[in-house]
């Protein structure tokens, strides 16, 4: 697999605000790649940064092995669906999508044809008459990507992209999304403040947290393996075991992670818990227990018998679903 | 002891409250009690004497008795086409439309830099900056400007002092836009007309600038546009309610100023001091009217004009 993107102990700052903060990044070909964080956690002022809307106050950015520092925004072979999609409102929405072919010089006819084709490739073929004003959410999405995708770029950049759908319009997106990604084999970098779609759609995923990457891996690894708390905690909300809590059980003082989902309900064995609070999710419910002094989360189907508020149960896991953290924080 | 409860629905006393409370249930009542004032001074004080002013252009002048005659002729509109009173037109239009041309041209940048760059200190300085020639009288300015122009004035002392005297002689020798100095030539006419009016084509442009989503500019670079491109292709189409607001300021003040051209420039008329001659001292109510009209239909046609061609579809 090629590189298509690397970052070097790449750095921006504003003042005294490290928006990034030399971090060290590599994305290869064809990948699909999202930068999870909460927002402020500069995953956004990196997707800028692959744009080029930003410049790197330290550190070196290669794209597909070419220097990126000092290359404007339009000599960059990389294309951005903007988070509020900022479709021109002066513009139809084939003239929209035939944008970057109008600049680049492309006749009228010609450009036409290539827009209604990236059009109908976005489910919205014999649209292009009308104004951006008079789509809807979901419509100017579309459009957004169709007129990032008309110049071929070799990346294409996502910027919460579906943070303004909701969440039915969301969820067929994603879909739609994957299924572009595998079509085109291009790159994808997505950012997103959405665990769940991070992880329902990407193939490796960046953390971030304060203008640091703190952990790179597939969805399944950062889900299973989160090397530290603030990990265990931004995605999927993990029951985080303070080193006490594990010593007592393998011995190892570490900082140790459980998923809600990994504990179960005991006859026997296990440990004394009290249930404090629950709450009907649906196809799950979810539940707040008290093991001594210490809280746990635990999903459990719906389809179980639900203790009620203030029962006593026991609780037990299975030791290899808890995991033991690298990172002493 | 009870402790005092706040009653839910405390009770309304007094007619203020009354009153208050009235127009909030009936919102649409509070719109037109606000709106009658305005509405009925527009409507009857500003509309009606234009009507009777459209009415009057209608009418024609008795020559031998001086007279006005009233029934309905188109005669007094073909007077103005006789060459002495076109030319006034003619003179007028060409004036305004060189002087909105160079509004645009001079406000541009001013109103792109305090839209996209002025921030806080700066930006104050910039609306200073821009009203502070507002605050001082219209005849002020325009006097200053003629002591700024004259043959004795600062600027030719200026070309003196650069020994560009001659260059200066060159222009005033053009005909059409030169003259005997700079203060009785359109030149000057033009000059005084871009400063006065320059304030209402940058304020109007700068409002339509600051509303032009910095991600809009992004998108037109990542799409491969460079900054010439997008100024052409986005800021332009967008800036443009703006322009024609500022230009309808710019074109219409300079159709119907009277005093500009009577302080500066060559003595020939324009519009403005067509309509105040023929209603003062010749008494010619009807000719005045219809040079009067004149200014209302070419801004109608460019208002329609701007329409089709879609300049406010931004909007």
């Amino acid at each position: 697999m090629s590189t298509a993107l690397q970052f070097a102990g790449v750095s921006r700052h504003y003042g005294a605000v490290k928006a990034l903060d030399e971090v060290d990044l590599e994305v290869f070909e064809g990948e699909f790649f999202a930068m999870l964080g909460p927002s402020g956690s500069g995953k956004t002022t990196c997707l800028r940064l692959v744009a080029g809307f930003e410049q790197p106050t330290a550190g070196h950015i290669e794209i597909f092995g070419e220097t990126a520092e000092g290359v404007p925004p339009f000599r960059r072979n990389v294309n951005t669906v903007f988070q509020d999609y900022a479709l021109f409102p002066h513009l139809n929405v084939i003239d929209n999508v035939a944008y970057g072919l109008m600049i680049r010089g492309v006749g009228r006819a010609e450009r036409y044809r290539s827009a209604e084709q990236a059009l109908e490739m976005v489910a919205l073929q014999g649209l292009g008459q009308r104004r951006a004003g008079e789509l809807s959410g979901g419509q100017r999405q579309r459009v957004a990507l169709a007129r990032a995708l008309i110049n071929k770029p070799r990346v294409l950049l996502l910027d919460e992209p579906l943070g303004a759908l909701d969440l039915k319009l969301r969820e067929q997106m994603q879909e739609e999304l994957k299924n572009l990604h595998r079509q085109l084999g291009i790159t994808f970098i997505f950012v997103t403040h959405d665990q769940n779609e991070a992880l329902s759609m990407a193939d490796r995923v960046a953390l971030f947290n304060d203008g640091k990457i703190v952990q790179v891996g597939t969805p399944q690894e950062i889900y299973r393996r989160p090397q530290s708390r603030f990990v265990a905690d931004f995605v999927g909300s993990s029951n985080v075991l303070p080193p006490e809590f594990v010593a007592a059980l393998v011995g190892e003082r570490r900082w140790a992670s459980l998923r809600p989902e990994s504990i179960r309900l005991a006859a026997s064995g296990g440990h004394q818990a009290k249930v404090i609070a629950s709450s009907f999710l649906g196809g799950s419910t979810r539940l707040t227990l008290s093991v001594d002094s210490l809280r746990l989360q635990v999903m459990l189907p719906s389809v179980a018998d639900i203790p009620a508020a203030g029962e006593e149960v026991r609780i037990d896991w299975d030791s290899r679903d808890m995991h033991l953290m690298e990172n002493e924080a | 002891m009870n402790s005092p409860v706040a009653a839910i629905l405390p009770g309304r006393q007094g007619v203020l409250r009354r009153l208050a409370d009235t127009l909030w249930r009936y919102p649409r009542l509070l719109l037109v009690l606000m709106l009658a004032p305005p509405v009925l001074w527009l409507g009857i004080i500003y509309l009606g004497s234009l009507a009777a002013l459209l009415v009057q252009s209608f009418f024609s002048i008795d020559e031998f008795s001086g007279m006005i005659n009233y029934q309905f002729t188109l005669k007094t509109y073909r007077e103005l086409l006789i060459p002495a009173n076109l030319d006034i037109l003619v003179r007028t239009v060409s004036m305004a439309l060189a002087v909105t041309l160079a509004a645009v041209v001079v406000a541009f940048p001013i109103a792109f830099y305090a839209a996209r760059y002025a921030r806080g200190k700066w930006k104050a300085a910039f609306y200073i900056g821009v009203m502070l020639p507002l605050w001082s009288s219209y005849l002020v300015k325009i006097y200053a400007w003629k002591l700024v122009l004259a043959k004795e004035g600062i600027l030719n002392w200026i070309f003196a002092k650069l020994h560009l005297t001659w260059l200066l002689d060159a222009y005033l020798s053009l005909p059409l836009i030169g003259g005997n100095s700079l203060s009785v030539s359109y030149t000057g006419t033009f000059l005084v007309f871009l400063y006065v009016w320059l304030p209402f084509m940058i304020l109007p442009l700068q409002a339509a600038l600051e509303r032009v989503p910095e991600n809009l500019l992004e998108a037109s670079a990542d799409l491969g546009a460079s900054s010439r491109q997008t100024f052409r292709h986005v800021i332009m189409p967008l800036a443009l309610p703006g322009v024609i607001a500022g230009s309808i300021f710019t074109f219409s003040l300079t159709l119907g100023d009277y005093i500009i051209p009577q302080i500066i420039g060559s003595s020939r008329l324009f519009i403005g001091q067509a309509v105040y001659s023929h209603q003062g001292t010749a008494g010619n109510i009807p000719l005045a009217a219809a040079f009067a009209v004149v200014p209302i239909v070419i801004m109608g046609l460019y208002l329609w004009m701007a329409k089709r061609a879609g300049a406010f579809d931004a909007l």
